[in-house]
């Protein structure tokens, strides 16, 4: 799928949220997005790094990756469907 | 048709319904159909006027109670109730109130949250819960 269109990154604050607290966030902001949006969510929790690449996966969308900075991560997953 | 996670909550104590409602946001999360069955002490906390001021704590770590509480508070969780409305929000999840409890309680529709669906007999839980995947008594 190649789109032209300017990605959209919605970057939902979820830092001193605990787990699932991250991963119900990023549920809610993939429902209320559009296909092909971006959303990062950026995590303290640590179970947040596993648990959304295999929640992306098995809800079918596409996990984009970790980027690690000071204290959190921000996580991507592209809304696929 | 989704997979299902049935759980009973028995227990009115803040430590075990913050466990199931963690469990459903995780069954909501995985793209479960999640049934709650609430009874006695269980049904008893969803009552309207104690959902957000219940402190009750199992007696076996009643002395933990006072420091898991500031902990929560320090850090931020969210109390059982609200973590249970998000899971609704989010996905799949039935609330259901035991017949018996609510009539043992002489309890009335409104004296319950909102979060609350119907009020069933144990044999349509049953019903219920023998397709599920995960049954839970907590």
């Amino acid at each position: 799928m190649s789109e032209e269109k300017k990605e959209k990154i919605k970057v939902i604050d979820a830092r001193g949220s605990f787990c699932p607290g991250p991963l119900m966030e990023l549920i809610r902001a993939i429902k209320e997005s559009e296909v092909g949006d971006i959303i990062e969510v950026w995590s303290t929790d640590q179970g947040s790094q596993r648990d959304i690449p295999m929640w992306a996966q098995k809800a079918g969308h596409e996990f984009l990756g970790v980027i690690h900075e000071q204290g959190y991560d921000r996580i991507r997953v592209r809304k696929k469907k | 048709m989704s997979d299902k996670l049935a759980i009973v909550v028995f227990s009115g104590t803040v430590d075990r319904l913050l466990a199931a409602a963690i469990i459903a946001s995780g069954g909501v999360a995985m793209g479960m159909d999640v049934e709650l069955f609430l009874t006695l002490w269980g049904l008893n906390a969803f009552k309207k006027d104690s959902v957000n001021s219940n402190t009750r704590f199992s007696k076996d770590y009643e002395d933990m109670a006072p420091v898991m509480m500031q902990i929560m508070k320090n850090k931020n969780v969210p109390s059982w109730f609200e973590m249970l409305k998000k899971a609704k929000e989010i996905g799949n999840v039935k609330v259901h109130a035991c017949a018996m409890a609510y009539d043992l309680f002489d309890m009335k529709k409104e004296d319950l949250a909102e979060i609350v669906d119907d009020v069933i007999g144990v044999g349509e839980f049953i019903n219920i819960a023998k397709d599920a995947k995960i049954t839970l008594f907590i």
